[in-house]
């Protein structure tokens, strides 16, 4: 029991870890909480949903189109809004105001669109056949998720440590104003750093069936909620703590289900107002946010 | 003025939820307006003000009206054990605030409080259910909030919190008490809070958990002060009655249209508009209360 829990945390830690990224990431790069992550993560859900009902395409091969589509987004929001923003008074809330009016936009546009049902796609896309791992079955789409999570964490990684945009993502994260003034342009980073995210939220989307539950409209908001419990957990702007924020989270979802499931749901929100009001800078945090 | 309209307007229930809707929006205007702090999770107190007075009048067997002080109570104590988000600053106190409400929400409707909050099953309170009583209470509260805005725009307390808005550092060294000060507006939103939510629990008299504690009454309440202007007596009943009498129009039969409406709104009011309806008053130089 105890090792089937843990495997499960461990899997369900990893999609978490994906789920929430992109939230970090956007973060780190632009100091500001992108509320609409969540709806966006339900907008490449229904992409994945609406490929499957119309074409039988694996949840898999949707994921190409998913970044592509979701990278252009952010990107063209990134110069549509944020710009002007920056020479407001209080962007820090005004911004986060701003996503939350886009985040509504997309609920509604997703009711109108899709309708209020709850969807889902049957977990047997990747085989009916359990997985076995160290002697506990698993069902193949916890692992085929947690896996594609793995590996786009490890690209996050390989993109930010190994690659020229990476190093100038990571020098606006540490100071915007110096990264600008060594001919770093600061717009085309931001705009490419929120792109990714919302590609990472609309990968993490196209699993969302299989380890959220239904796929319906309004998810979003308890999707962002969760998202922000786990980047406060890791630690803010840095996106691979993260994962563990994420392997937290998953572990602490899992064994509260086996052991106290009717106070599963409280989990996310206790551990986040306990982390931000103890350690405000994370598991992993360095130095101590202005807060 | 709500307190002559029912006799002129039949749709009473419109009337008493734009009146819970005003207040709740002055609630916000308190906090938000005079200290900054946007609470996401507002519709925690409105919650637990519905749940404290409804269980003060089936397990004490109050009468409704002191039970109505016992919900006020139970959200300012609801609001004392939050006061430590404070601490936190803009969006991540926005987040957290969202975050209480919601583990308000699953205690109150865990089923394995059944015995004492009934769970998920809803509250019952038709052997106290008086429509009129209730409503004029709601009148009542609505003057309250109006009066604690007329009272903060016209004092040292709200000159002192919009100073700890603006630079709490410096209002620090003015003297100005920045802990108690921002206390005292919160644990007085969150009573605001309290009484509306009493109010509309005794006046519905059976209601479920999930839509007292749904977030769309904090983020109503939010768009309707934002949209007429924080901060002033005028501007949350401006955005309320446009914003509320829109949604009776188009959103009771079609919600994701005046959802969409609505996002409309605040994207465009923050483009364009950061200090809501009012401020295009100040501009033409009319000053507004």
């Amino acid at each position: 029991m105890i090792a089937y829990t843990l495997l499960a945390g461990l899997l369900f830690g990893l999609y978490f870890s994906l789920v929430a990224t992109g939230l970090n990431l956007v973060f780190g790069v632009m100091r500001l909480i992108n509320l609409a992550h969540g709806d966006f993560l339900m907008l490449g859900a229904f992409l994945a949903y609406g490929l499957y009902t119309a074409a039988g395409v694996n949840p898999l091969y949707t994921i190409p189109a998913e970044i592509a589509a979701f990278m252009l987004a952010g990107i063209a929001l990134y110069y549509a809004v944020v710009p002007r923003l920056l020479s407001s008074r209080d962007p820090e809330m005004l911004s986060f105001i701003l996503l939350f009016g886009v985040s509504q936009i997309i609920e509604a546009l997703a009711v109108i669109a899709f309708g209020n049902d709850q969807r889902a796609i049957p977990a047997t896309v990747f085989g009916s056949r359990p997985v076995f791992l160290f002697g506990q079955s698993f069902p193949a789409a916890w692992v085929v998720s947690a896996a594609v999570s793995a590996i786009a964490l490890l690209a996050v990684y390989v993109y930010l440590y190994h690659s020229r945009l990476g190093y100038a993502t990571r020098a606006v994260m540490a100071s915007r104003d110096e990264a600008a003034s060594t001919g770093i342009n600061v717009h085309r980073v931001s705009a490419v750093a929120l792109g990714a995210g919302l590609a990472l939220a609309a990968t993490a989307g196209a699993f969302s069936a299989f380890m959220l539950g239904s796929i319906e409209p309004d998810m979003g908001i308890g999707i962002t909620t969760v998202s922000f419990a786990v980047i406060v957990i890791g630690s803010l702007g840095n996106p691979l703590g993260t994962v563990l924020g994420g392997l937290v989270y998953g572990l602490g979802l899992m064994f509260m289900e086996t052991y106290f499931p009717s106070w599963a749901d409280l989990l996310p929100y206790v551990l986040l107002i306990l982390i931000l009001l103890v350690r405000p800078s994370g598991l992993l945090g360095k130095r101590v946010r202005l807060a | 003025m709500f307190a002559a309209l029912p006799f002129v307007y039949g749709n009473h229930a419109l009337l008493f939820n734009m009146m819970m809707y005003l207040v709740l929006a002055q609630g916000i205007n308190v906090l938000f307006g005079f200290t900054g702090y946007l609470p996401f999770g507002y519709v925690g107190f409105f919650g637990t003000g519905a749940y404290g007075a409804s269980l003060a009048i089936l397990l004490l067997h109050l009468p409704p009206l002191p039970a109505l002080l016992v919900g006020a109570a139970a959200a300012a104590l609801v609001g004392l054990i939050l006061a430590p988000l404070l601490r936190l600053s803009g969006a991540y106190f926005a987040i957290a605030s969202l975050a209480a409400s919601e583990i308000v929400y699953y205690i109150v409707s865990n089923p394995h409080l059944t015995p004492i909050t009934q769970g998920p099953y809803g509250i019952s309170l038709v052997q106290a259910y008086n429509a009129g009583a209730s409503y004029a209470v709601m009148v009542a509260v609505l003057a309250l909030a109006l009066g604690a805005v007329v009272y903060l725009r016209n004092s040292h307390l709200g000159l002192a919190l919009q100073a700890i808005r603006e630079e709490p550092i410096s209002a620090g060294f003015a003297g100005i008490n920045v802990v108690r000060e921002r206390t005292r507006a919160w644990l007085l939103s969150a009573a605001l809070a309290g009484l509306a939510g009493g109010a509309y629990a005794w006046h519905v008299s059976v209601f479920y958990p999930k839509p007292v504690f749904d977030l769309n009454i904090s983020v109503f309440a939010i768009v309707f002060t934002l949209f007429g202007g924080v901060a002033t007596l005028l501007g949350p009943i401006v955005g309320t009655l446009l914003l509320y009498g829109l949604y009776n129009w188009i959103g009771i039969s079609q919600p994701e249209y005046f959802q969409l409406v609505f996002g409309i709104v605040i994207v465009v009011l923050v483009l364009f508009l950061p200090n809501g309806l009012v401020s295009l008053l100040r501009r033409i130089k009319i000053d507004v209360p």
